[in-house]
This record gives C-alpha cells, sequence and structure tokens, in this order.
C-alpha cells in the first residue's frame, strides 16, 4: 500500500510534468489527488499476485509493417505551423542540459 | 428544421436518388446550425462555404452518375479530436488553438470516401478529459434538451449537435464512456465500438489502451451503417483488428428471438444509480424477453473495481501522451528565456485543471516506486475484469446495464470534485478495460423528462448482437 | 516495470591496472553502443532513413509525432536485430515496447519507444580477434532522436543563444547493444567495438559509420582495488565518437577514479562527458538528477513474438561472421589464433582469396605473407586465387626468388598474365648453382677486410656482414639471386 501523498509528491510530480503550480493549487491538487488515490485503494488493496497484468485488450502480436518509403510532409507547411524557425530547422530557446 | 432531423440513411438515400441535392441538405443543416448553435455551442468551428463546395463536389458526382457512397450527402460532425487536414484540430484546448494538422484521421478519410459532408469540429472537454464538456478551454456545450443542463461528455458537443438537428451522424471518441454517456444524456444512439474495431490513427489520443472512436445517431440503423463504413482494418494503426467486418446494417432488424440477455446486477446496485434509470433498465430487460430473448441476471463482480482501475490507467497513459505538446514543433508557445522554462510556461498556460490533474495523477502512478502498486496493479485489475466478462459471456450473448447513473445534471452540478465527476463513468468504464463493444440507445425518462441510456454490451466484436438488441429497445422505447 | 539485471564480470589475459595512493587498482568497463539500422524507413514510419540530406525533409506527421499518430513497427528493423543476435550467438525473444518518457526538444514525443524489460536480443559474445570473449548482456530496438544545432556562443549547447532542431535523423531504428562488463582494458575497447563493427556490417545489419553517427558509443568506467570482486560505482562516459576517443577516455577515467579513492574520496555515479581536445572528462550530471523515465508498456504496439521458422530463415541466410572466418583461415593454414596476420586478412575481407589459394594448393605460410603485405594496396584484393597459387607454386620451386615473386605479383594486380608470363617478361629466370658460386667469389675477393671479420667475427658482426655480402651479391646479379641461397654459400665458404 502506497503512502498518502504528499504536497511535496505533487511538487516533484509537477516537476515531472513540466508544469508550474501555485500554492494555491499544490494544495488543492494534492487533496484532489488523495482523494482519487484513496478512491483507488480498493484495487491497491487486492491480491493479484497470481493474475497478469493486460497492458492491451487486443491479444494481437507482430503487426509489422514493410520497409517501403512512404510519403514525407512538405517542409514549408511543417514549418509555417511551428512556433519558431528558422533556416530549414525548428528553433528552441537555449537548451541547458545535453539529452540524458 | 424539418429535414434537418431525418436520418442519414434517409438523406443518402434522397441523394443518391436525386430527390435532393446534398447542397440542399447542407443548407438545411447549415440554417438549423446557424439558428441554434449560438446557444448550445456543440461546434468549435464550421466553416459554411467548405461544408457547401463539398456538397456541391457530392451532386456534381450524382449528376455525372457516380455513386458517392452510403453517405452521400449526410452532414457529419467530428470530435475536435479528430484530425482534419487544413482545419483546425484543438482538442477544445489553448494548446492546440489555431493548429491545423496536416493529415486526416482514418475515419475522415473513409466518410468522406463514402460521400459524407464534414459540418464542422465539435466541442468536448479538453482532451476528452471530462463527463460534461464543461471543461473545454473554450466554452461548455449546452445540452439541446435542456439548456441549463450538460450533455454530459466528453463528446458533449457531438451528441449535442446530433440531438439538436445539427447534424444526423457525428463521431465521438470514448475512453471511459464519452460516447456513450453525453448519448444517454441527449437522448440519442452512442456506440463504442470494439477496441481495435476503428482505427485511431488521427484521433488525438488521450488514453491509447483505451480509446475508441464510434459514432453517435438518432437511429440505431444509423450508427451500424456509420459503423460499416468507419471500421475495418487500417495498416497506420497497430492494434487495428486484421477481423473481416461484418455488414452490421444488415444484421440491425434481426430481432432478439433467442437471444441470451444479461442483466448485469452490479451495475444496478451501485452507489448513485438513480432508481427511475434502475427501473428504465429493468423495463427495457421486460421489453427484450417480450421479444423473443432469453433474460436472467448475471454478476460481472470485477466491474466495481472498474473507476479504480481506469483513474490509474487513463492518467498515466495520459500523461505520456500529453508530454509531446511542449511549445517546440506546433501549437502555443509560451516564450522564456530556456527550452526547460519555455516548456514549463507553455504547457502551464496550455492546459486547463482537469487536464493538469489527470498529468499528474497519472505521472504519479508511473513514477518510481509507484509503478507497480498502481498502474501494474490496475493492469492486473483489467485482466479480472475481462476475464469476468467472459464468463459472463459463455452465459449470455449480451449484458444490460445503465449508461449513465443519472440523467443530465446541471451545470456546475458535479465541478466541484472531480470524483464526483468521475462516478458519471462507473457503468461505462469496465468496456473500455475489457475492449469489449458497448451501445447506448435511449430508453424512456426519468426525472425531468430527460431521457434515459440503457446500455447494451458484448464481447469483441459483437457489434451486430449489440446493434439488433438496441434495434429492438428503439422500437419498444415508452 | 522492472529494471534489467546488473551484469558479472569476467577474468581476462590482461587487465589494465592504475596506482593510486600505494594501492593497485584494476579496470572493469562495459559498453554501450548504440548502431544506427541499414533499413531503408524508419523504425515506426514510412520515411526515410536517410544521412545527410535537408534538414526536416525526411519527416512525415509519425516522426514529427504529430498529435494523433501512431508508430507501426518496421519489419526489416525486427531482422536486423535477429541477424545481429543470431551473428553473436545470442538467443531471440518475443520483446515488448515500452515508453521512455522524459523531455528533450530533439525527442518529438517527449518519449522515447524502447524495449525495455523484455529486449529482442538477450545473452551473446563478440570474440575480439585477440582472443578475449566479451559477452552481450542484450541488444534492444528503439528509435534516434533529433539533432540540435547551437547558434552564438562557442556552438557547444552551454552559452548558445538558441538552438535548431533538425528531426531526419527522429525515428531512424537503433540497436542498443549492451556488454557485460567483461571490457578490461582500453585496448580490449577499442577491439570491441572494431569488432562489434565488423560483425554489423557483414550481417549487413548497420553500415558501421562512426563519422555520420551511425555507431555511438557509451563506456561504463569503474575501478577496484585488483583481488577484490565487488564492482566499483561505475561513471559513463559519453561522446567517445573514435577509437581513439575511447581508448583515451577509458584510460583517463580509471586514472581519476582511482586518484578519488586513493585521496579517500567516494566515486559519484556520474554520466560524464569526453572532451577530446582537453584529454579530459567532465561531469554532466549525477545519477541522482536523473530523471525517473516512468517507463511503461507503449500501448499503441503489440509484442513482437518472432516465427521460429522466420528466425531459422534469417539464421540460414547469415553470412559467416569474423571471428568464424578468422578461425576457417587459421585452420588451413595451421595456425594459432590469436594471429595478427590472419586478423588482419579477414579485417580486409580477404580470408577468402587466402583460403582459396590454400585450398588450390599454395604453400600457406606464403599465402598469408602475400596477401597481408603485398595483396593489401588497391586492387590486391582482386587478384584470383589460382594465380596467386601458382605464383607461389613458382616461388616455392625455386624458380622465382621472394623478391622476384613480391614483384611480379605486384605487376599481377590489375594484369591478365599468368606469373610466368610476367616473370619472363622481367627477366627473371632461376640463376644456375654454379653461376651464382662464382658470383659470391668474385664479391668476396672483392672485399678482403669485410670477408676477414666476417669469418673472425662475432654473431653481430657477421649477420652486419651477412646483408652486406647479400646486398652485394643481389647488385651484381641485378637481383635474380636467391638471398637464402647465398646466405647458405657465404655460411659454407667461411667454413661455419
Amino acid at each position: 500500500m502506497a503512502e498518502r501523498i504528499t504536497r511535496d509528491d505533487v511538487a516533484k510530480v509537477a516537476q515531472l510534468a513540466r508544469l508550474a503550480l501555485t500554492d494555491d493549487e499544490l494544495d488543492t491538487f494534492t487533496g484532489q489527488l488523495a482523494a482519487v488515490l484513496e478512491h483507488a485503494e480498493d484495487v491497491a488493496a487486492l491480491d493479484l499476485a497470481d493474475v497478469a497484468p493486460t497492458a492491451h485488450p487486443l491479444q494481437l502480436g507482430n503487426v509489422l509493417r514493410p520497409d517501403v518509403v512512404g510519403p514525407t510532409l512538405d517542409r514549408d507547411e511543417v514549418l509555417a505551423a511551428a512556433p519558431s524557425a528558422e533556416d530549414g530547422r525548428f528553433r528552441v530557446p537555449t537548451i541547458l542540459g545535453e539529452a540524458p | 428544421m424539418g429535414e434537418s432531423f431525418i436520418s442519414a440513411r434517409e438523406v443518402a438515400a434522397g441523394v443518391r436518388a436525386g430527390e435532393w441535392t446534398a447542397r440542399h441538405v447542407a443548407d438545411e443543416h447549415l440554417a438549423a446550425v446557424a439558428e441554434r448553435d449560438g446557444e448550445i455551442h456543440a461546434f468549435l468551428h464550421v466553416d459554411p462555404d467548405a461544408v457547401r463546395a463539398a456538397a456541391d463536389r457530392i451532386d456534381a458526382a450524382v449528376a455525372a452518375g457516380d455513386d458517392p457512397g452510403p453517405l452521400a450527402g449526410v452532414p457529419v460532425a467530428l470530435k475536435d479530436n479528430l484530425c482534419t487536414r487544413g482545419v483546425p484540430t484543438t482538442c477544445a484546448s489553448r494548446i492546440l488553438e489555431g493548429w491545423r494538422p496536416p493529415y486526416d484521421a482514418t475515419v475522415v478519410e473513409r466518410l468522406v470516401a463514402a460521400g459524407a459532408v464534414v459540418v464542422g469540429k465539435t466541442n468536448l472537454d479538453e482532451f476528452a478529459m471530462g463527463s460534461s464538456t464543461e471543461n473545454s478551454a473554450f466554452g461548455p456545450t449546452r445540452n439541446p434538451l435542456d439548456p441549463s443542463r450538460v450533455p454530459g461528455g466528453s463528446s458533449g458537443g457531438s451528441a449535442a449537435a446530433v440531438a439538436a438537428g445539427f447534424a444526423p451522424l457525428a463521431l465521438g471518441s470514448d475512453t471511459g464512456g464519452s460516447i456513450r454517456q453525453p448519448a444517454a444524456l441527449c437522448g440519442v444512439v452512442g456506440l463504442k465500438p470494439t477496441y481495435g474495431r476503428v482505427s485511431r490513427h488521427g484521433l488525438v489520443a488521450f488514453a491509447s489502451s483505451l480509446d475508441q472512436i464510434g459514432p453517435f445517431t438518432r437511429s440505431v440503423a444509423d450508427a451500424a451503417l456509420a459503423l460499416d463504413v468507419i471500421g475495418g482494418h487500417d495498416p497506420l494503426d497497430a492494434t487495428s483488428s486484421p477481423s473481416p467486418q461484418p455488414d452490421h446494417l444488415a444484421a440491425v432488424d434481426s430481432g432478439v428471438d433467442g437471444l441470451r440477455v444479461g442483466v448485469l446486477s452490479e451495475m444496478l446496485d451501485m452507489d448513485g444509480v438513480a432508481p427511475e434509470v434502475v427501473a428504465r433498465v429493468r423495463e427495457a430487460a421486460e421489453a427484450l424477453a417480450a421479444a423473443g430473448a432469453e433474460v436472467v441476471e448475471v454478476s460481472v463482480p470485477a466491474v466495481i473495481y472498474g473507476l479504480s482501475a481506469y483513474y490509474l490507467i487513463a492518467p498515466a497513459e495520459a500523461s505520456s501522451n500529453l508530454a509531446r505538446f511542449d511549445g517546440v514543433r506546433y501549437g502555443l508557445r509560451v516564450d522564456a528565456p530556456t527550452t526547460n522554462e519555455m516548456m514549463v510556461a507553455t504547457r502551464t498556460r496550455g492546459f486547463g485543471p482537469e487536464v493538469k490533474r489527470r498529468i499528474m495523477l497519472g505521472t504519479y502512478a508511473l513514477s518510481a516506486g509507484y509503478y507497480d502498486a498502481f498502474y501494474g496493479q490496475a493492469q492486473r485489475v483489467r485482466t479480472l475484469i475481462a476475464r469476468d466478462f467472459a464468463a459472463a459471456y459463455e452465459r449470455v450473448d449480451v449484458l444490460l446495464s445503465p449508461t449513465s447513473p443519472t440523467t443530465a445534471f446541471a451545470f456546475g452540478d458535479k465541478t466541484a470534485d472531480p470524483l464526483t465527476m468521475y462516478l458519471n463513468d462507473v457503468c461505462t468504464i469496465p468496456s473500455n478495460l475489457s475492449g469489449d463493444p458497448a451501445i447506448s440507445v435511449p430508453f424512456g425518462t426519468g426525472g425531468d423528462d430527460l431521457p434515459v441510456g440503457v446500455q447494451v454490451m458484448g464481447p469483441a466484436l459483437a457489434e451486430t448482437d449489440l446493434l439488433r438488441t438496441a434495434a429492438v429497445l428503439e422500437g419498444a422505447a415508452p | 516495470m522492472t529494471a534489467p539485471t546488473a551484469p558479472t564480470t569476467i577474468d581476462s589475459d590482461e587487465v589494465f591496472t592504475v596506482e593510486a595512493g600505494g594501492t593497485t587498482f584494476e579496470l572493469v568497463c562495459g559498453l554501450e553502443v548504440h548502431a544506427e539500422l541499414a533499413t531503408a524507413t524508419k523504425m515506426f514510419s514510412g520515411a526515410p532513413n536517410r544521412f545527410g540530406d535537408e534538414p526536416n525533409t525526411n519527416v512525415d506527421p509519425v516522426t514529427l509525432g504529430l498529435p494523433g499518430t501512431l508508430p507501426v513497427v518496421n519489419e526489416r528493423a525486427i531482422e536486423l536485430a535477429i541477424r545481429f543476435g543470431l551473428a553473436v550467438g545470442a538467443e531471440i525473444r518475443p520483446s515488448v515496447f515500452a515508453r521512455k518518457n522524459y523531455f528533450y526538444p530533439d525527442m518529438p514525443k517527449d518519449f522515447q519507444i524502447s524495449q525495455y524489460d523484455q529486449p529482442i536480443v538477450v545473452d551473446g559474445s563478440i570474440e575480439l580477434p585477440g582472443g578475449h570473449v566479451v559477452g552481450l548482456e542484450r541488444a534492444h530496438l528503439e528509435e534516434d532522436t533529433g539533432k540540435s544545432t547551437h547558434v552564438g556562443g562557442d556552438g557547444r549547447i552551454t552559452g548558445a543563444e538558441y538552438s535548431l532542431v533538425d528531426y531526419n535523423r527522429a525515428g531512424v531504428p537503433l540497436l542498443e547493444i549492451v556488454s557485460r562488463p567483461h571490457v578490461r582494458t582500453p585496448e580490449q575497447a577499442r577491439q570491441y567495438v572494431a569488432e562489434l563493427r565488423a560483425v554489423l556490417v557483414a550481417a549487413g545489419v548497420s553500415d558501421g559509420k562512426m563519422e555520420e553517427g551511425s555507431l555511438r558509443v557509451d563506456a561504463n568506467v569503474s575501478v577496484r582495488p585488483v583481488g577484490t570482486d565487488a564492482l566499483g560505482t561505475r561513471c559513463e562516459i559519453k561522446n567517445l565518437n573514435s577509437l581513439r576517443s575511447l581508448g583515451r577516455a577509458i584510460e583517463y577515467e580509471a586514472r581519476r577514479q582511482a586518484d578519488l579513492i586513493a585521496a579517500g574520496e567516494r566515486v559519484e555515479q556520474q554520466t560524464r562527458h569526453w572532451d577530446e581536445d582537453s584529454g579530459r572528462t567532465s561531469k554532466m550530471r549525477s545519477k541522482e538528477e536523473a530523471d525517473d523515465y516512468r517507463y511503461f508498456p507503449e500501448p499503441d504496439l503489440l509484442p513482437v513474438t518472432p516465427d521460429p521458422a522466420w528466425i531459422d530463415a534469417i539464421g540460414a541466410a547469415l553470412p559467416p561472421m569474423p571471428a568464424a572466418r578468422r578461425r576457417a583461415v587459421a585452420d588451413a593454414a595451421g595456425v594459432v589464433l590469436p594471429d595478427e596476420t590472419v586478423a588482419l586478412i579477414v579485417e580486409r575481407g580477404q580470408d577468402s582469396q587466402a583460403l582459396d589459394a590454400i585450398t588450390a594448393g599454395a604453400d600457406a605460410a606464403r599465402v598469408l605473407v602475400h596477401v597481408s603485405q603485398n595483396l593489401a594496396g588497391e586492387g590486391g584484393a582482386s587478384v584470383a586465387p589460382d594465380r596467386l597459387a601458382a605464383l607461389i607454386a613458382l616461388e616455392t620451386s625455386g624458380a622465382l626468388t621472394a623478391t622476384q615473386a613480391k614483384a611480379v605479383l605486384a605487376e599481377m594486380v590489375g594484369s591478365d598474365a599468368t606469373p610466368e608470363e610476367i616473370a619472363a617478361a622481367k627477366g627473371f629466370e632461376a640463376m644456375d648453382t654454379g653461376a651464382l658460386e662464382a658470383m659470391v667469389d668474385e664479391v668476396i675477393a672483392a672485399h678482403p677486410d669485410e670477408w676477414e671479420t666476417f669469418r673472425t667475427g662475432d654473431d653481430k658482426a657477421r649477420g652486419k656482414l651477412t646483408g652486406f655480402f647479400v646486398g652485394q651479391v643481389m647488385r651484381a646479379s641485378r637481383g635474380q639471386a636467391d638471398g637464402k641461397a647465398v646466405t647458405d654459400l657465404l655460411r659454407r665458404r667461411s667454413g661455419a
């Protein structure tokens, strides 16, 4: 059984999800998430060690695509929809760190 | 408004036979929209010139002796989470305001190829997260049957469009009841097909393992026709079912003689299910028995865990699906000095509170240390539910239950506490978790003379059984 | 989802050690190699997989992660992963794609689709030319990211004013090949990557071009006091763009860690960046700062369980891998592995030339010498094995000297003439013994002082003067004398 979600948990989750919350929002969301998770305790309490998880309602597999080149998008159209573009590329502000 | 209330089948038959033009049909429906959508707000986007031009193309085809297809000239409303090439697709979110996809969803291609005329894009709860359409960033939709009440959600705009006579056919998406619940609240037919029956390519994902596209119509036969058009395998969706489609329309009138019908007992006993709704379900069962069905009461014990499992799985998938809205490639950007700050600012301003709530819930459910307790456990519950349904379907062909615990409620009634709103989906969620098909069909009314929807569920790919059961209920409705 | 389990080390004949503070530390290293697959299209869509095109031209809605798009697995990528697995003797397992969630502008969906706890390839090995065997823990399929260009500042990411993103590379199929920590010297690391590259190229899995980023290497480096078993805290080194960088970075990092421990500090688990110019690694971030990736099974994709018949067919069509080819050449030539000449011949892809020449009856030792040394240049590989065998036959029969044979072979590259014709054209005819003896005697008579020293001197002096006398005879005979025969005559004349 998981511990009740805390304000710090919510703050950490917001950071992971790239959302900024005000102090009031943090309080509100903490209470609301706790209520939903509390409702989910009926599920968390079930002993399902012997039950396989279902990731997918379809019992299919091996859906593969032939390695054949298909159409590409028009670059001008794509970049016209971008918030900022330059030199055929998407422009973003300074990136502070390397990719993980 | 006369002709704007005839069925899709009648519209198409008339257009194909040259009895009336698609242009005339389009004008009638556009007139209905112009007259009443200011109040209802079913649509987020309508381009009357484009609608007329599309109708003219159908008429030209007819004039040239071509058959435009089974939906010739049928006005169709599309939930605004279905991608339409060059036409704004917002998901009722600020973060996608003004975005015009460079491609069409498979269902849109199929509708247009069948002769349908797209009327416009309909309102929804932002990213399909909600049960009342109150979570739209662009204002709520009103229930055409009582504008002081919600149309349900999240496909409230599509349900309202069909109920208001703006289109005989609309498409919605159903992740936990988002087609069936608004159909019930607006008094129309709403079908959630089997997971994989209809391609999700071009549906902006909410919860990928639960989402399914389906039709809203004013008749069961129209729902069958719509499924015949939009269903079937699509190589662009790896989860699309390869099974060939039966002719659903042909099966609609085959009756229920000998069909085994189970009344799902747990769903009559659930907290919050209104007595008049339970009464309508029991009357529906009697009507089916009178039509020759064998009716029994059936228990599917695990369905009581559906809501909890759903509110772990759906937000988890959503938290990942909605990560891409980061201000880099399309949609809203809120400027900031660094990319990370820009992403945070964009998402913080772009998403509404319900979307943020679910993203955080899902992020938490997937985060290190909690995966097994939440997401993993919910996936196991999913197995339980599928197993219990499968056991029930050894005894009966279809199951009967309420669609929504209540009739349409007033604006603001359930917005104070998210959990109260979530409980609206308690009867519809289990079918999404099992991936099985379900349909809501209007059957009488509850308090305040508002419609009650009865839900018919069945095993995977048993849409024909659902449709013929629903057709009998349609004919027997009080 | 459960993370993959930690592997264990194995012994190696050679272990790189570093002394620090009176303790000897040994290197333990594992390598992660990302190989771009040689497919026509991307991992999950039909956009072209092509290097060097104009930015953002090889993109379709799936590549850009546009709302509503869905991934569909490239069959060829599965096939290539299976090929690789079979080439390294691994097990092919049913696999599941998962989502690795983190925000980064070069990743269009802000998650990467990657196989996590159920990879397609498990438990193989790579045998290095030097004989050391490196175990492979796993190889899994995933999609590549786009590429950012940093504008302003010094063109590096930090200090840039802004960045520009090109998604051409986004979605390119990658095979991430994870070795066990069996790499124990910087040289083994270089050999491992070179050998892995050879396997990937031989199996047609990847073009293996490090300079185009088709092959990218990260090294997990740790040290521990010699004689201990527990693994030390490791650091992951990134930006290793060449084999040279790889070896230097591992050596630097091992030294850095050993110095830290010797100074009483602890090695922090970090991701570190190799800077080729300064020859140092520097911290990118610590493990504590690492993102929580929130892996979960990709709901848009179904498990991939390759049909055993398909796997068998792929295996049957697989060409032999470098280690097997080295073994074949060594067996035919009667050489014991590891052998540098054999490794070189296989690396250059001239093993069938050598093998066929040996099969045609040529002396194996001469075949290895000629193929590895005299046919290394342009066109050398095209000399037909039977012609090479014919040349070697002339050489071993004494009709041609080694020097002459080399000269004839050089002419045979790019010519259809037989070795005999070329030899005749060059005037190479074996000297009869009498003529050679007369010539040797003349040379001795012309250099009495040298001869005296040769006769009475120590081994060193004799060795030096053997070269002198052979050279004189060669000059007198215009290269037609057999050096070995001259040496024998000199020895006999000196009475030794």
